[in-house]
């Protein structure tokens, strides 16, 4: 599991625009790097991030090899009902994580 | 060629010149524009220093100030060697760099062949909304702030929590924040054993990382905690009258908090046009002339230097090579490229010392590292090590500002 930080208010009022932000702490490796031993090391890179708010999707992003490390997401989100935010990052290798924060909209 | 052309009609044009010692103007009274003036002074010119300040309080070794372990006026150092050596030192801000002069701010001004500016930095707390430096001192410039951090430390109750920022590169003094850290943290182990210090870095990976780790872990396990970029250690806003900190991910209530806001090259480098978009001044690195307006030489803090940290040594070591050059040109011929040298101790205990050294030549318009020449201090080493190292710390301050000042 990778280290993922959200911020994101707990509340906020219907119609309002929130700030959302991310980080995944992930190497985000080019593919095009050689390593210590002179030998390319593997790509291994965060492909795509989505967010899906009650099931549907208010954003998503597409990564590519040149994005440093530890890629931070900022977005915005109107806030329009309560419910559950999930946050996913899927990429090389099999890679999927995903997180969940609850938001109450009054 | 052109700047042959110009000079060599510059001396036709105007014969006394020839006679007369070149007059060479140095702007900013800190280890780089003292070391420059003395330096050019014995090369034979006639040298003013213009510093606003009647003396000059050190940043180096002011960390030990605030943990209580050092007494300010230790910091301070005057004029009168400079003086005594035939140095005309201008007590007064200068307002304004015109062609071959310098405006002061008394009105008057100082024409000269060459001028070498020793800017330092401005600091820019408008950059972290909300930031009031008085409640949250940066004391990133020894001097009134950095008893002010010191008082707001010893007056907080044990318990508290401390909160420091280190900014992004490039600043002033790459291992400084956390020395810093490691001061405070000690000050804390001894007198406030129950409160805690959070060092909140807007970078990844800092100077000597590896050997502040290991004595953060040896020496203050649980007392200082390091939280990267990658951890949501970038602050974004502080309420400075409430003490929070708030990152990218999160809050903290401090009891007393440190921010050191981003830099830039001092306000009169800024005024006369010699900074570029990033806010630094961009220089030749063979001669320190500015590649923004010629005939004016930049060293220290203000300037971009590729791989060479912003220290007092680095300032020092520049301000000789420019001079230097300076001579070089007014005597019309082409200045030498350099090799300088750079030397950081920091404390992270009385008696514990690290330190990081690193060699420098001009390459590709910067000044870049002598690869396999410099190094840091060896990881793991006993503790005779550490104290001789502190020891040399201290021989080093001793030395470098008798150099620089007299």
């Amino acid at each position: 599991m990778a280290r993922t930080l959200i911020n994101l208010p707990r509340t906020a009022r219907r119609g309002e625009v929130i700030e959302i932000r991310t980080l995944i702490q992930h190497v985000m490796e080019t593919g095009y790097r050689p390593g210590a031993d002179g030998v390319v090391v593997p790509r291994d890179i965060v492909t795509r991030f989505t967010c899906l708010y009650n099931n549907e999707e208010v954003f998503s992003a597409e990564l590519a090899p040149a994005i440093a490390a530890n890629p931070f997401l900022s977005f915005s989100v109107v806030a329009a009902e309560s419910g559950i935010l999930a946050f996913t990052w899927s990429g090389d290798n099999g890679f999927e994580q995903t997180e969940t924060r609850s938001l109450t909209v009054t | 060629m052109r700047r042959r052309a110009l000079l060599g009609t510059a001396l036709l044009a105007a014969p006394a010149l020839a006679q007369a010692a070149p007059r060479v103007v140095v702007i900013g009274g800190g280890f780089g524009g003292a070391t420059a003036a003395r330096a050019l002074h014995r090369l034979g010119f006639a040298v003013t220093l213009v510093e606003r300040n009647a003396t000059y309080l050190s940043c180096p070794f002011s960390n030990a100030v605030i943990a209580g372990l050092r007494e300010m006026e230790a910091q301070r150092f005057g004029y009168e060697g400079l003086r005594r050596e035939g140095i005309a030192v201008e007590q007064q801000e200068a307002r304004a760099i015109e062609d071959r002069r310098v405006v002061l701010a008394d009105g008057g001004a100082l024409p000269f062949d060459r001028l070498v500016m020793a800017p330092g930095i401005s600091l820019r707390p408008d950059a972290i909304p909300g930031l009031d430096t008085e409640a949250m001192p940066h004391a990133w410039r020894a001097g009134p702030q950095t008893l002010l951090l010191r008082r707001q430390l010893e007056a907080m109750e044990d318990g508290g929590l401390v909160v420091l920022s280190a900014p992004a590169n490039p600043y002033r003094c790459p291992p400084g924040p956390y020395e810093r850290a490691s001061l405070i943290a000690h000050y804390l182990k001894a007198r406030k054993p129950r409160s805690k210090l959070i060092l909140l870095d807007e970078k990844d990976a800092f100077s000597k990382q590896k050997l502040f780790e290991e004595a953060w872990a040896a020496l203050y396990p649980g007392l200082l905690e390091w939280v990267p970029l990658s951890s949501g250690g970038k602050v974004v806003e502080v309420d400075a009258a409430a003490r929070v900190v708030r990152t990218e991910f999160g809050e903290h209530q401090a009891a007393v908090a440190s921010i050191i806001p981003p830099q830039a090259a001092g306000r009169i480098a800024q005024a006369a046009g010699l900074t570029d978009r990033s806010g630094w001044c961009p220089v030749d690195p063979v001669s320190f002339e500015s590649r923004q307006r010629p005939g004016i030489h930049l060293i220290g803090d203000a300037i971009i230097a590729g791989a060479m940290p912003k220290s007092a040594f680095a300032a020092n070591a520049q301000a000789r090579v420019c001079a230097e050059a300076v001579a070089a040109l007014l005597r019309g011929e082409a200045p030498a490229p350099p090799k300088l040298i750079n030397t950081c101790y920091s404390l992270v205990e009385p008696g514990y010392g690290i330190s990081i050294a690193g060699v420098y030549r001009p390459a590709n318009g910067l000044l870049a590292d002598v690869p396999g020449a410099g190094g840091v201090s060896p990881l793991g080493a006993p503790a005779a090590t550490r104290a001789a190292e502190a020891g040399y710390a201290e021989d080093w301050f001793r030395t470098i500002t008798a150099d620089a000042f007299g």
